[in-house]
């Protein structure tokens, strides 16, 4: 069973769904009601070994759909779109990274096709027909406008607003409450960010505060320990600065190279993450910016725990380390 | 052992011995409020469905052409199922227990109330007492004649005519004690909408929901006479003896598919599988925090391990001379013991409110329980025996520096 998507035309032009096949319906078959669907490229390469399947059939229920386009591989993530309820889910909410449907079919179409096999959530009256959706007093649209400016939005709100009115006054709308918010805004009032990874994220940067301390305990250890050798540097004409930078370049390095080890590290965690069944498990891979922002942070936060070694370092006094010698 | 040497020692050492004292705080107030969440999730997993787990199979199957009737399609389905070998009994459901898609209604005690007393989750499907195995406590379980088909009920609640709308239902122990404190739910009436009263005429022992999130509302459960058809979204469930299970899913799938070689198999899976499902997030948190806790003790070891052999270093000429005049190998070994001991309570001293501290912070933002006494002695243990076990290399190889040190380069 695959999840399918009822949309207009202009989806895949608004969202910048990318295709490798073929291209989007266009608004002549919405409107007709055409048999016509776009295929995600997971369920073409399960179907289709991943060929150019434009023209062939799909038989969905009771219907035959011509598949029109094949998307390339697409993954937003959250699945913005289908992002909703998550206010009830206590935070549960890694469903909200699950893969886009596999078909996408014009929005009439794809009522037509899966007719009473719909199922009402959210109604604020009696439900004619179950599994029908077109005329339930239900919510069942999720609305994507694309408003360019902050005028247009004011407009839309009104234009919202007074159709609210309009409705009620005709006794569909039990009540005229709108709001519209922007895509951030959805994704903030769905708690997108599921509570655990904020857990988690708190405990890698108390992770990073207890290394810190870890690492100028150590580094000062280490610099300290050189105090004669120091002394004989500072004694053969090395300057305080020369001595501290030569400290700072060492914490330097060790970060350069903790931030490799690091690296590996992450690789192994993250190769355990993609082995749990959770829906953003295919999501958890490196990329360049993330590997160069974790190795940026690595060597600052070494340079940051250097600073004060360093500077105890640098203030050694060369008489009396020569005079131990 | 005498102390005062050692802290005035320790104030000759300011800056590292108050790197090591934080170092440790901050480990103690982590692994402290780290082992009280593995606790609460091990405690979350534990929740009790009140269904016989390790007898119970799931089933769903989708139809490719929609059923001219799809509850003579269910009734045969359940047929087929019940003849199977091994069988004991079947149910069909529109929800499992754990099975995170629900369906939820708001309950009102009087149907003129505007706001609701709580929500609960309403089971609907036949025989679902006797095949989930929960235990019925009061009162008596739905009968066939209790039943209504859902389309049946959908009309009579589209023209008003309440005779084709369910009138009975069977809710928990916790549901009833909810609602109803102290006194005997049977007889009373839940209103899931102003229309639709259902009169309470069993009460279970205990049954899930499918999206127990929180646990104070997890047995917020009904199960309501009405009869839904074959669909994608029902279930049916299989209950069977714990070692058949294997065997009676291949050949009850086996049956549904001879009866229509049509279908496709949406679900199948046995009430283990379901519970691990729906625990994995808590499970592989809790591996993640064991997995920290142990790397964050490593780190502080290491820490220790690292300071202690400095100070050693440090101090060698020291120990020689304390060793020269008579001091044991044991005397000094205690020294480092002692030293560290003294740093460790500090730091564990610190880190108990710094633990508080973090708990405060955790109950305010993820809806957590304030932090038990009993895990502070807990933290405290494992960082004394942590910085013993860091400490004791160092402090043997300073037991080990000869007399003779004194006597060299002096």
């Amino acid at each position: 069973m695959v999840p399918m998507l009822a949309t207009t035309s202009e989806f895949f032009a608004m969202f910048k769904v990318p295709f490798q096949y073929g291209s989007a319906w266009t608004a002549a078959d919405g409107s007709s009601r055409a048999r016509v669907a776009v295929i995600s490229s997971d369920l073409n390469d399960k179907l289709f070994g991943g060929a150019n399947s434009v023209g062939k059939t799909l038989r969905l229920k009771d219907s035959d759909v011509r598949i029109v386009g094949v998307m390339k591989r697409w993954r937003p993530s959250p699945l913005f779109y289908d992002v909703r309820g998550g206010r009830f889910a206590e935070g549960q909410t890694s469903s909200f990274y699950v893969k886009p449907e596999g078909v996408f079919m014009p929005f009439f179409s794809g009522l037509e096709v899966n007719e009473g096999n719909f199922w009402q959530f959210t109604c604020w009256g009696k439900v004619a027909t179950p599994g029908h959706l077109q005329d339930a007093p239900c919510v069942w649209v999720g609305l994507w406008v694309q408003l360019d400016s902050a005028t247009k939005v004011a407009d839309y709100r009104t234009f919202i607003a007074n159709y609210a009115q309009q409705q009620k006054l005709l006794g569909r709308f039990a009540n005229t409450d709108t709001r519209m918010p922007s895509l951030m805004q959805w994704l903030v009032f769905n708690h997108v960010v599921p509570s655990d990874v904020k857990l988690q994220t708190w405990l890698a940067f108390a992770f990073l505060a207890i290394c810190l301390f870890n690492m100028i305990g150590l580094l000062l250890a280490k610099f300290l320990r050189r105090s004669s050798e120091i002394g004989v540097r500072r004694a053969l004409g090395a300057s305080r600065g020369a001595i501290f930078a030569q400290c700072l370049v060492e914490a330097g390095m060790v970060g350069v190279v903790g931030g490799i080890g690091g690296w590996l590290l992450t690789l192994l965690g993250l190769w355990l993450v993609r082995r749990q069944p959770v829906e953003y498990a295919d999501l958890a891979h490196l990329d360049i910016g993330m590997f160069g922002l974790t190795l940026a942070l690595a060597v600052a936060a070494s340079l940051a725990a250097g600073l004060l070694p360093a500077l105890r370092a640098s203030r050694v006094a060369p008489a009396l380390q020569l005079k131990t010698l | 052992m005498d102390i005062l040497p050692i802290l005035s020692t320790l104030r000759r050492h300011k800056l590292t011995s108050w790197l090591l004292v934080l170092e440790i705080a901050l480990t103690c107030a982590i692994v402290c409020n780290a082992v009280f969440l593995i606790g609460q999730r091990l405690q979350r997993m534990d929740m009790p469905s009140g269904v016989a787990e390790h007898e119970l199979l799931q089933i769903q199957v989708a139809d490719v052409t929609t059923p001219s009737n799809p509850y003579a399609r269910l009734a045969e389905d359940v047929a087929v199922l019940r003849h199977v070998p091994g069988v004991l009994s079947v149910a069909s459901s529109n929800q499992v227990p754990f099975g995170n898609s629900s369906s939820n209604g708001n309950i009102r005690l009087d149907p003129a109330q505007p706001e609701r007393t709580l929500n609960a989750t309403t089971y609907f499907g036949e025989n679902l007492v006797p095949t989930l195995g929960t235990r019925l406590v009061s009162g008596r379980d739905l009968q066939s004649d209790d039943f209504v088909d859902v389309e049946t009920a959908m009309k009579g609640l589209g023209n008003g005519d309440s005779k084709s709308l369910p009138h009975v239902t069977l809710i928990t122990r916790t549901l009833a004690e909810r609602l109803w404190p102290g006194q005997n739910p049977l007889g009373r009436i839940i209103y899931l909408t102003p229309v639709v009263g259902l009169r309470v005429v069993g009460v279970v022992d205990s049954l899930v929901r499918p999206n127990a999130y929180d646990t104070a509302k997890a047995q917020y459960t009904m199960i309501v006479p009405l009869r839904m058809g074959a669909s994608k979204d029902q279930s049916y469930l299989i209950r069977t003896r714990p070692e058949d299970r294997a065997s009676v899913l291949a050949a009850a799938l086996a049956a549904l598919k001879k009866a229509d070689p049509q279908r496709v198999v949406t679900t199948q899976r046995s009430f283990d599988e379901v519970r691990r499902r729906f625990f994995q997030d808590d499970r592989a948190m809790a591996g993640m925090l064991v997995g920290v806790i142990a790397a964050l003790l490593i780190v502080t070891a290491l820490g220790i391990v690292g300071l202690a052999s400095f100070w050693v270093a440090q101090r060698r000429r020291t120990i020689g001379v304390r060793r020269a005049l008579g001091a044991t190998r044991g005397n000094i070994l205690h020294y480092f013991q002692t030293e560290n001991f003294v740093l460790a309570t500090f730091g564990i001293a610190l880190g108990m409110v710094l633990a508080y501290g973090i708990n405060l912070f955790l109950m305010s933002h993820y809806e957590l329980p304030r932090l038990p006494g009993a895990y502070f002695p807990v933290g405290a243990v494992l960082l004394w025996l942590i910085g013993q076990v860091a400490v004791l290399g160092p402090a043997l190889r300073a037991a080990a520096v000869p007399p003779v040190v004194a006597t060299r380069s002096v």
